[in-house]
């Protein structure tokens, strides 16, 4: 490593790494949108490992720094898998299935910079409306 | 360097040190840590080195070394065993432990057993209070240490 | 540079690390690249999270879950459950201790709830060995910002308007000490971060030295700056080896990116930090001493004026600021003076960080705004009084300041409410002493301290100390008189008037407070010959109740002098002559019948 010239080049290498290490701020979680992934076993065999990671690559990218990206046990939906919840704070979670790794990055666009829900691959049996 | 009674190999390496040291001035202390660490503990000989090659009156190392309660003059044995008594430790018992091993190992603090295998010192504070009171022995803490475990502990060390 | 879905923070503190967090994290590591993982979770050996009581501790990112008690069995259970299966492990989690209630989360802990962290903002959240993470939460910014925007005085002007104080006793401004630097006017002059943590219970600095050693460069660089230094020296104990070889990573990283050494960041500034080892010696924490050690001389202090700021290190003007001072510069400069001055109390601004220590159940680490109340502190933070006793007094100050007893436990806390009730700020050890604890003999514990401490070079203090031990050491064999109690004040008052330095100064602090608060106690050994806490041995007496005795001859049996006495089946009795209060009958006795009095 090169020694750092200035400040622009401090500032520039902080915000290369801040993410990272912000994402462990967790302080403040319930202000943040939350979007989990069942990876249980059956959400693991159908690939739920690969849309995480996706996801948070897509975060990483779009620099969405009020976003965590978390793990959870068996939702339920095994018929559905990998499933994603989405909870945007003070809303009702929004809950898809069948989320492979490319549509995890779709629903990062989507529902997640552009505010727009994605009917079609939501569950529809949600405990609600049952 | 034969006017020493010292070990050759140990002397050369404290040299080595001293001679890389970029400023001279007030490292005093930082070559006697070096000097205890090679040599174990800090005898008149390894005194009158220091001095001489740093060209210090031998009495002010004298008086530097006697000052500080981190240096000793004394050989120390292959184990040393640290009874914390700090304050957190003291009120949870540190000095029943500490007399413990006095008594076990049948010597003072700050002296060797016969067989040389242990030194018995205190000292204040590593810090560790969360799990008073503490004993450290060649570095490794123990911690929450009862009168009872004091014979289990001096165990694991004298089997080598 | 990939980026981690999950960080298990393991904190690497001298605590956990002596409960055993080395080898969870190798247990970490093993068992995840097992699962083939290690591209996706990343572990991370941080600095103290300061709840030393339940370590090893483990925090889960980002689903803020915080395990205690971790062991490599434990371990390998969360790899296996949480991280794999995104299933929290409950058994391993925290629990409320009187509602037994499994909370998930460190903020939902009465032992986070009430902290403020700004001096240990760091600690347990980045990887102390990794420049890359402190530069990732503003590290550095501070010392950028003021080469580039502003000036020394401007800076200056910031800390005073501020109104931090010196977190390492004294609590004297530290904008205005570093004004005097300043104002002194020589070719060079020099920094110092005092570190000789010296106060028997204190390890707040050890603690930050410990998860965020940058911090403390990166504010003394700053500070040079201010002064007009280029040269800095960490003054630190030789009994903490970890924080000195974290230490020595940063300064190696800060250098090879530039941030300590030549020209920093392009700006011309120059400035350079050394290593200085203390040698156990408590007297070191006091300026002029710690001078005299680091110049390779015998650390005995110096009349002042002239002060560190005028004459000070090879007598240029020194700048001296302890650990937990210099962890507060940073966050001040970023987030100005209106927003640290908001903290706290009216004179006494931000946050302090307090050992806690003793008789309490949340042993560790806790910072909070200055203004709380002790109560607050020992109930809520620290989860109150260890196995349901009673609470008896808390020491504050070290072996500089005095036992605080219960009446006062609802005075907000600040630099000066502290002195007014008869102890002091200190570095922030806070020692919990229960009804088991005889304050004699803590008295004499302190006064121990200050007589192995004592320079030597005021004879109030070298013999005045000593000769307070003897009388407390009368009082607690029992042959104590009320003159000694009077002798013992005026001693006291006499070496608080003549000694030179802090140290004799407020050396029979501990024994004066503890004969303000607690006299009765003093009286009771002296005048019944009775330690009501039951501590002093000599004045014990051990006694069998007749009604709960059976005569079982247990006691007489194990007694070393032979000095029970009885026949079987009937009430045996003690010879108090003979009887060398070993307490082996005590502790033999099935019936509960031998009381110590």
């Amino acid at each position: 490593m090169a020694g750092i010239k200035s400040l622009d080049e401090l500032k520039a290498l902080r915000d290369k790494h801040r993410e990272s290490v912000l994402g462990r701020d967790t302080g403040d979680s319930e202000n943040k949108i939350r979007i989990t992934v069942g990876m249980a076993t059956c959400g693991i065999a159908s690939g739920a490992r690969e849309t995480i990671n996706a996801i948070i690559d897509e975060v990483a990218k779009e620099h969405l720094m009020n976003v965590v990206v978390v793990q959870s046990g068996c939702l339920g939906y095994c018929y559905a898998e990998p499933t994603v919840e989405v909870r945007f704070p003070g809303k009702e979670a929004v809950l898809y299935g069948n989320i492979d790794a490319k549509r995890g990055r779709e629903l990062v666009q989507r529902h997640i910079k552009n505010g727009e829900i994605q009917k079609d691959w939501i569950i529809e049996k949600t405990f609600n409306n049952i | 360097m034969a006017e020493y009674n010292l070990d050759h190999d140990k002397l050369k390496k404290l040299e080595t040190y001293i001679d890389n040291l970029q400023e001279k001035e007030g490292a005093l202390i930082n070559i006697l840590h070096e000097a205890q660490d090679i040599f174990g503990y800090l005898s008149k000989d390894v005194q009158l080195f220091i001095a001489r090659k740093c060209g210090i009156p031998a009495a002010k190392v004298f008086g530097v070394v006697t000052f500080y309660s981190y240096f000793t003059m004394e050989p120390r044995g292959k184990h040393v065993v640290n009874i914390c008594m700090g304050t957190a430790c003291f009120v949870k018992g540190a000095d029943k432990i500490l007399a413990e091993f006095k008594r076990l190992l049948d010597i003072k603090e700050g002296n060797m057993s016969e067989d040389g295998m242990f030194t018995i010192d205190t000292l204040r504070c590593v810090g560790a209070c969360g799990l008073a009171p503490v004993v450290i022995v060649d570095g490794k803490v123990y911690g929450r240490v009862k009168v009872e475990d004091v014979e289990g502990i001096i165990k694991e060390y004298k089997q080598d | 540079m990939v980026k981690y879905r999950m960080d298990l923070l393991v904190c690497g503190g001298t605590g956990c690390q002596a409960s055993g967090s080395s080898e969870v994290v190798e247990t970490f590591k093993k068992e995840i690249e097992k699962e083939g993982l290690e591209n996706e979770i990343q572990v991370i050996t941080t600095g103290c999270f300061g709840f030393c009581e339940k370590g090893p501790i483990v925090k889960i990112s980002p689903d803020n879950v915080f395990y205690v008690e971790v062991t490599p069995e434990k371990a390998v259970r969360i790899v296996k459950e949480h991280i794999i299966k995104g299933r929290v492990v409950e058994d391993y989690l925290y629990k409320e201790p009187e509602t037994k209630e499994v909370l998930h989360e460190q903020n939902e802990m009465p032992f986070y709830k009430k902290q403020l962290r700004i001096a240990l903002r760091n600690c347990g959240f980045i990887d102390p060995e990794n420049i890359y993470e402190y530069i990732a939460v503003d590290g550095y910014q501070a010392l950028g910002k003021v080469l580039t925007e502003m000036t020394p005085e401007k800076v200056i002007e910031e800390i005073k308007r501020s109104g931090l104080r010196g977190r390492g006793g004294g609590g004297f401004p530290t904008g205005v000490k570093w004004e005097m630097t300043r104002k002194s006017k020589s070719n060079q002059k020099y920094v110092i971060c005092n570190a000789d943590e010296g106060d028997p219970g204190a390890f707040m600095d050890r603690s930050i030295l410990e998860g965020d050693p940058h911090s403390v460069l990166e504010a003394m660089a700053i500070c040079g700056y201010c002064i007009g230094a280029d040269k800095g020296y960490i003054y630190i104990r030789a009994e903490y080896p970890l924080a000195i070889q974290r230490l020595r990573i940063a300064i190696n990283q800060a250098y090879e990116f530039g941030l300590l050494g030549k020209n920093i960041l392009g700006t011309g500034f120059n400035f350079d930090i050394d290593l200085k080892y203390g040698a156990g010696a408590f007297i070191c924490g006091e300026e002029t001493a710690l001078i005299n050690s680091i110049e390779g001389g015998r650390g005995e202090p110096t009349v002042k004026p002239p002060f560190p700021a005028q004459k000070g290190l090879w007598k240029q003007p020194t700048n001296i600021n302890n650990v937990e001072t210099f962890a507060n510069i940073c966050p001040i400069l970023l987030k100005g003076a209106d927003w640290f001055s908001s903290i706290g109390t009216e004179k006494s601004k931000g946050t302090k960080v307090f050992a806690l220590a003793g008789k309490v159940n949340n042993v560790g680490l806790v910072e909070v705004p200055m203004g709380l109340t002790l109560r607050e502190i020992i109930y809520e933070l620290g989860g109150g009084i260890k196995g349901d006793k009673k609470f008896k007094a808390v020491q504050t100050g070290g072996p500089s300041g005095g036992c605080i007893p219960a009446q006062n436990l609802d005075t907000p806390i600040d630099y000066d409410t502290l002195t007014q009730i008869g102890s002091m700020m200190g570095s922030g050890g806070m020692i919990v002493m229960d009804e088991d604890d005889c304050m004699v003999n803590i008295a004499k514990f302190y006064l121990e301290f200050s007589c192995e401490e004592s320079c030597g070079r005021c004879t109030a203090c070298r013999v005045g100390n000593t000769r307070m031990l003897e009388i407390l050491n009368e009082i607690t064999e029992g042959k104590g008189t009320m003159e000694h109690l009077d002798e013992l004040k005026e001693l006291g008052q006499i070496i608080k008037d003549s000694s030179l330095c802090g140290l004799g100064q407020t050396s029979p602090n501990p024994v004066l407070s503890t004969m303000n608060f607690f006299w009765d106690e003093y009286v009771a050994h002296v005048k019944d010959k009775n330690c009501p806490a039951g501590v002093c041995t000599a004045l014990l007496k051990y006694f069998i109740l007749p009604d709960k005795c059976v005569g079982c001859t247990a006691c007489a049996k194990v007694c070393p002098t032979n000095a029970i006495s009885g026949e079987v089946r009937k009430t045996h009795i003690i010879d108090q002559e003979k009887c060398i209060k070993c307490g082996a009958c005590m502790a033999t006795c099935r019936f509960n019948a031998i009381t110590r009095r």
